[in-house]
């Protein structure tokens, strides 16, 4: 039996490969005759030319690659990470919205993934989910061999380049855009984004989604050109960031999460909330 | 007498029936499980103390040449986080059965979302190593292994054997000096007493078995899982393993003291 789904969106056309005994009244051997039919089963008429043509290679359709790109459902906006002296920040708020609907208002879209790296994702959150925890088992393998070795920020966001282009190539992507930050071998900030082609590239600022439009122009004004911003100063800029972020995109959220990573520590401030300022909304003739 | 049977050359008697894991002999037994048995007989002995506030282990690894590496071919493995495994016989045997164990704790970390109970682990590796028992054409595991963890159930020891039977234990003893460490540990009470404690004793038994004739150098490996280290397991931290060897040691002055005295 052979289940034929298509790409979504539309109600599925489902073909069913059935037995040939099954579907006829009588037993018929077409599909098992070579290209060309040297035996017509009505031998006993005139001689047909016409029946003796090469009717082409009898092969079956190849199934790859197989069309099943999605759409993502339940979906996070942005994330946005910058470097600071000694360290790395990544923001995220706390929704997943269902399509328009701010559906799910308390989730967490960043991760500490082991000591050493913290990501924050972009997307369809179970695809985030479903990475997340192979990205667990990866760490608690790690952890068993107890062999010194770590994996690091640069490790990782390959790892994640890796699985996410593979998947892009087969049609069947991870609808997410990661944001994987931490200190690389030599102890240096390592900020690095993947999305769910697969094109991944490092910068002292990442931005993921929406905000990519609206914070990066942000971020690199105030870090472009200027020595490594303080922990403090990075994370006012962050929060500025994110209201301006809530106040822009529309598929946005107050409250939001701030995580920190410096040598030796990690730190995931969780109850963070945009104070908007909407005494602009009194301009509008709509809000008298 | 001497046969020659189809190529083969077997002792008539019991012996005869040694050759597969797939026969029983005439009085009940299959050879090649006591066999493997007796690989893990030959190997260093481990104990396992389950205590108050946790369980510890302790392993005799037996360095058989001057040129490995210090800590090489470690015999304590952890499982998932929270799970100790410590192994007497095949080394190679044992390390796959590591994995095994891993993957089991995989396999239900992604269908339960929590870690595994070591009762379950236990049982799956019991019935893994029995499977193994089953067969001509495979060999049964030539090692014994004990899981330890700390959980809501406090703490709980288990140990296999290449039989595949499997019991928990207070107290645990495998490989060449287990009847003396067996003896030992039972002068213990090892319900009461904690795991700072214990880890103290765990190092004296292992000093007090060794057997200086036979095998010169040995390295003593310590491991730990319990309340204080958050039910994960761990090898015991420097400082603890050191001032544990200092008591096993000074233990054992006073032994051979009191022994030169009488």
């Amino acid at each position: 039996m052979m289940w034929k789904i298509p790409e979504g969106g539309h109600s599925p056309l489902v073909f069913i490969k059935i037995p040939m005994f099954l579907c006829c009244g009588h037993l018929d051997f077409k599909h098992l005759t070579s290209t060309m039919d040297l035996m017509p089963l009505q031998a006993s008429q005139p001689f047909d030319p016409s029946k003796y043509r090469y009717t082409g290679p009898n092969v079956q359709p190849r199934q790859l690659p197989n069309t099943r790109s999605q759409a993502p459902i339940t979906t996070g906006t942005s994330v946005i990470g910058l470097q600071f002296d000694g360290g790395v920040m990544i923001a995220a708020d706390k929704l997943g919205s269902y399509g328009s609907l701010a559906r799910y208002q308390n989730i967490g879209r960043l991760m500490r993934v082991n000591d050493h790296v913290i990501l924050g994702c972009t997307g369809d959150y179970a695809d985030f989910q479903f990475l997340r925890d192979i990205i667990d088992q990866k760490m608690i393998d790690e952890e068993c061999l107890d062999d010194g070795i770590v994996t690091r920020a640069p490790a990782l966001h390959c790892w994640l380049t890796r699985v996410l282009y593979n998947r892009r190539s087969r049609f069947d992507p991870l609808w997410t855009t990661f944001v994987v930050g931490g200190l690389d071998d030599d102890g240096k900030p390592f900020l690095g984004f993947v999305d769910k082609l697969g094109t991944a590239y490092t910068a002292p600022q990442i931005v993921s989604g929406m905000g990519g439009h609206l914070a990066t122009p942000l971020l690199r004004e105030k870090m472009e050109g200027q020595p490594p911003l303080s922990e403090e100063a990075a994370r006012e800029l962050l929060i500025r960031c994110m209201t301006v972020c809530y106040y822009r995109d529309c598929r946005a959220f107050s409250k939001f999460q701030i995580a920190t990573l410096k040598a030796g520590s990690i730190k995931i401030e969780d109850d963070l909330e945009v104070k908007g300022d909407w005494e602009v909304a009194h301009f509008s003739k709509e809000h008298a | 007498m001497h046969f020659v049977v189809a190529g083969v050359s077997c002792v008539y008697g019991e012996l005869a029936y040694d050759l597969s894991a797939s026969q029983f002999s005439p009085d009940g037994r299959v050879f090649q499980v006591e066999y493997a048995q007796k690989a893990v007989e030959n190997s260093g002995t481990v104990i396992g103390l389950r205590g108050k506030d946790g369980v510890v282990f302790a392993v005799e690894k037996i360095i058989t040449s001057k040129l490995f590496e210090q800590s090489t071919n470690k015999r304590i493995f952890t499982v998932d986080r929270h799970v100790g495994l410590a192994v007497a016989g095949l080394i190679a045997d044992a390390r796959a059965l590591a994995e095994t164990a891993r993957t089991e704790a995989s396999n239900y970390r992604a269908d339960y979302s929590a870690p595994i109970p070591v009762r379950h682990l236990a049982d799956r590796l019991g019935m893994y190593l029995h499977a193994y028992t089953l067969y001509s054409f495979v060999r049964p595991f030539g090692c014994s292994v004990m899981m330890a963890a700390y959980g809501e159930d406090g703490p709980e020891l288990f140990m296999a054997d290449p039989s595949g039977v499997h019991f928990g234990y207070y107290g645990c003893s495998i490989g060449k000096a287990r009847q003396s460490a067996k003896t030992e540990i039972e002068k213990l009470k090892t319900s009461e007493l904690t795991c700072a404690e214990l880890i103290k004793e765990a190092a004296k038994i292992i000093y007090v078995i060794h057997d200086e004739v036979k095998d010169k150098e040995f390295e003593l490996e310590l491991s730990w899982v319990g309340e204080h280290t958050g039910g994960r397991h761990q090898l015991v931290p420097k400082d603890v393993h050191e001032a544990a060897e200092r008591y096993a040691k000074a233990a054992l002055e006073e032994d051979s003291d009191s022994d030169e005295a009488m």
